[in-house]
């Protein structure tokens, strides 16, 4: 399985990319997020506020109940903010 | 068209280019964003995932008005204060089209788009978040009307 972090969650973990194999438990991105934090400190600490992380599954935007594979390509990273000017009201 | 591209690009050559030789072109709206401040920012983005999305936000746009063309350019790199970070350009045969699909496919990409900011600052950098605000923009445009305004 392809994993790829982004953002701070990127420098969190120390890397933006790695090639991993779960067992055969973790079945969903919420069962790969449990497996991931358990790899290290930086893991637990990118993924310490799941309201902050997004994750998508072959490059499509993936809720936490979705099914993971172990050929996926599974990324991770937060909310977007691509574009040009800062919303409303913005300081 | 969609690129991602590093290199800045030129609103003006690309506006040409859509109502280039199409006689049926009677409308371009176009809106390009900028790096607002005095700091640089870095655009970290997901390559392959971005070229996707957009892609699939063109054929929304495209099932949703008669559109003739358009083009979305969106830099990722590290952009100087001021510097433009992204177009988008819509052509059509009449106004309405043309704002709406404009306006639908900023506010959408700001929401979809996998591009994260790391701002400059004095005191350091730090991560961008993404705003409540774009996301209530973008989901006026799921309620069916024409206008995502109020």
């Amino acid at each position: 399985m392809k994993l790829l972090y982004f953002a701070w969650l990127r420098t969190r973990i120390g890397t933006g990319e790695e090639d991993l194999t779960p067992p055969p438990q973790v079945a969903t991105v919420a069962q790969l997020v449990e497996w991931l934090k358990m790899r290290g400190p930086g893991y637990a600490d990118a993924f310490a506020n799941p309201a902050l992380v997004r994750a998508a599954v072959n490059q499509d935007y993936a809720p936490f109940d979705a099914p993971v594979a172990a050929t996926d390509e599974v990324a991770f990273f937060p909310p977007v903010t691509g574009g040009g000017v800062e919303g409303e009201g913005a300081p | 068209m969609i690129r991602v591209q590093r290199e800045d690009f030129d609103p003006g050559a690309e506006i040409a280019r859509l109502s280039a030789g199409h006689g049926d072109v009677g409308a371009v709206a176009s809106f390009v964003g900028l790096v607002r401040g005095t700091g640089a920012l870095t655009l970290e983005h997901y390559p392959g995932m971005t070229e996707r999305q957009l892609a699939a936000l063109e054929d929304q746009a495209r099932r949703r008005w008669p559109l003739l063309d358009l083009t979305v350019v969106h830099r990722f790199g590290r952009l100087g204060a001021g510097e433009r970070i992204v177009l988008v350009a819509v052509a059509s045969a009449h106004r309405a089209a043309a704002f709406e699909a404009c306006e639908f496919l900023i506010d959408w990409l700001k929401t979809r788009a996998p591009f994260w900011k790391l701002e400059e600052a004095p005191d350091g950098a730090r991560w961008v978040e993404a705003k409540a605000d774009d996301d209530r923009r973008a989901e006026r445009w799921s309620s069916g009307g024409e206008s995502g305004k109020n």
